[in-house]
């Protein structure tokens, strides 16, 4: 029976109202009707719009409309000076907030050319695995919340919340901090912090194993994921796809590995990558990822406890403030500190790509200088922004439940994709 | 469910004991600039495109090529099909208006070799109002972005496969990142201009 049939047979199945977009397609036979999935529904992780042409169950086409989420950030920032266009990189993909500040930070100090101290570079490799662990937790709980097992959320909740108090403590805010800034961090970090961070990671690799205990071999989430959303390495890379999603298909790359920086090089790390590219592989890639995020995360406290009382900054009084302490007494560094607040500094003419792997992929910022103290232009590299171009491949002729699935496993940001 | 499997080429028993698989391969070092670049060029001129490079620029270690809008599209075949630039890494727009530049906008291609670990970038030169040729059918990630610098610059893309605004409502006047496009230029809507705003 067509699906035409069933609803000429019970008459409209939909409340008065509204109206649904019936095609019938007299070659082959088929009867499709055009909803709309968002932009706003809770499973699609912010105000993404899906525009489903359906048969019955199954997608026939899917056409993402994004856009809901555009603040012009690219455009506010060419209108500011380098330090205070630092913040809007936290706005934008709001799950990874030190990761773009990293990025954004990368591609500055090669156009002012500073070099930053060692204890800096740890730091900031310490920050980013933590931002990484936090982001997967919600990608992890909402994910699942998602497919259907709802109480995985509440779990990974608490390991995120643990995170977000360890950037409270050091900077007083729980996300946007803007605590990777040109020039090195804003500050040290104060006493109690390293033993937080240790209290969370005693405490991790048991609540990963209860993570797996709830999903890796649970029937139901297999069923869910194992075969959906399939992509292939070609297609994986003709859509541009990066991070754990890419390497999910079997494509070995990640910045950290290939164009080490802040020291990657110096850890001891695996990359995992998956088999046959689809959902399940998706969800196994990025929990091994965490396991080697907190390895990295044990390696880089190791090293930073051991420089206690290092400088986190750079001495180039032009690049970073100077201590707080100086004010009191240094009249120079009085005078660096309102220059560099109020006018900024003056990379020369050039352009400068900072690039690091975030947690959805490879998150980018490229600074073009024209002397001035602002930005001439600023370009960000969403990773998600690609990662979502493959959607309508993955879910064309699948279920429409799957999409679901598949949205989540790409784990996009919409802050991200629309900047 | 079955269906990928089929296309896959597996079974259902092949899929319960799936191993975790590690890329623990050493740290690569990306080629010097230099070296990126000769190695770029000397494809470039096994092609018989030698000549069309209009400008060269190191972008803090990375070799950047401008072309001009006719020869965009062989440069990056050339890339992809004898460099192995095999991931478009990024595509934007950049309006030159304050450089007082030859050309005003410019489309920047930047493509990674994920074998090699290196960057290269393939720029093309536009004047105002001159049509640039879509790279989707050699790199198919760019549909999204070419879209998206067509809303922003008003960049225009022959043969692009669905050209239409992406990030601002289809009905927008104006190309927001164009830097003759004034900041805050937009009324913002209050109950109290909210008539005078509709009737805009």
């Amino acid at each position: 029976m067509q699906s035409s049939d069933v609803l000429a047979e019970r008459g409209s199945t939909f409340p008065a109202g509204i109206e649904v977009e019936r095609h019938h397609d007299p070659d082959s036979g088929a009867d499709t009707m055009t909803i709309n999935m968002g932009p706003s529904h809770p499973s699609t992780h912010g105000v993404l719009r899906l525009v489903l042409e359906l048969d019955g169950e199954n997608v026939v086409r899917c056409t993402p409309h994004i856009g809901y989420l555009h603040t012009g950030i690219e455009k506010t920032m060419e209108n500011l000076s380098y330090y205070k266009a630092l913040v809007l990189t936290d706005r934008e993909d709001y799950l990874s907030n030190l990761c773009n500040n990293l990025a954004y930070s990368l591609a500055v100090e090669q156009l002012v050319d500073v070099v930053i101290p060692e204890k800096s570079q740890v730091l900031r490799v310490l920050l980013n695995e933590l931002e990484r662990i936090a982001s997967h937790m919600l990608w992890l709980g909402t994910h699942a919340l998602d497919i259907g097992a709802m109480s995985v959320f509440f779990y990974t909740w608490q390991d995120r919340d643990l995170i977000l108090e360890i950037k409270e403590h050091m900077s007083g805010v729980r996300t946007k901090t803007s605590w990777i800034c040109p020039g090195g961090l804003r500050g040290d970090m104060p006493s109690g912090w390293y033993e937080r961070v240790e209290s969370f990671l005693n405490q991790f690799p048991k609540r990963m194993e209860m993570y797996e205990g709830l999903l890796s071999n649970n029937p139901i989430w297999l069923e869910r994921t194992r075969g959906v959303g399939v992509l292939t390495p070609q297609e994986a890379l003709d859509a541009g796809l990066t991070g754990p999603s890419l390497r999910a298909s079997g494509v070995a790359f990640d910045l950290r590995k290939s164009n080490p920086y802040s020291g990657y090089e110096q850890y001891e790390f695996d990359i995992a990558v998956g088999q046959y590219g689809d959902v399940l592989d998706r969800y196994r890639v990025r929990m091994e990822e965490l396991r080697q995020s907190y390895a990295i995360c044990r390696q880089a406290m190791k090293r930073a406890l051991a420089m206690p009382g290092a400088p986190v900054r750079t001495n180039d009084r032009k690049i970073a403030p100077p201590p707080k302490a100086e004010l009191d007494t240094s009249m120079e560094a009085l005078i660096h500190h309102f220059k560099l607040f109020t006018e900024g500094y003056h990379p020369p003419v050039g352009e400068a790509l900072g690039s690091v792997e975030g947690p959805r992929g490879e998150k980018a910022y490229y600074v073009i200088s024209d002397g001035s103290n602002r930005p001439y232009r600023v370009r960000i590299k969403g990773p998600s922004f690609y990662n979502l171009q493959a959607l309508p491949k993955m879910c064309e002729g699948r279920l429409v439940a799957d999409v679901v699935a598949m949205i989540g496993s790409i784990d996009i940001v919409l802050g991200d994709i629309d900047r | 469910m079955v269906d990928a499997d089929v296309r896959l080429g597996l079974s259902g028993s092949d899929l319960a004991i799936r191993d975790k698989t590690f890329h623990s391969a050493l740290t690569m070092t990306p080629g010097t600039l230099e070296a990126v670049a000769h190695r770029f060029l000397d494809s470039i001129a096994e092609s018989g495109l030698q000549g069309t490079v209009t400008d060269f620029q190191d972008c803090n270690g990375i070799p950047s090529f401008t072309v001009g809008a006719a020869h965009v599209e062989s440069w990056l075949k050339v890339a992809k099909d004898h460099c192995g630039y095999d991931l478009l890494s990024d595509c934007f727009g950049v309006d030159r208006l304050a450089f007082k530049a030859a050309h005003r906008f410019e489309v920047v291609y930047s493509l990674y070799s994920i074998e090699k670990a290196d960057r290269v970038i393939v720029r093309a030169a536009l004047q105002f109002g001159e049509v640039c040729p879509t790279a989707s059918a050699i790199y198919p990630a760019s549909v999204w972005p070419e879209r998206e610098i067509y809303d922003m610059f008003g960049v225009e893309f022959s043969g692009h496969p669905d050209l239409r605004r992406i990030l601002m409502p289809d009905d927008w006047v104006g190309h927001p990142l164009r830097k003759d496009f004034p900041l805050g230029g937009e009324e913002v809507e209050f109950s109290h201009n909210v008539r005078e705003q509709e009737a805009k």
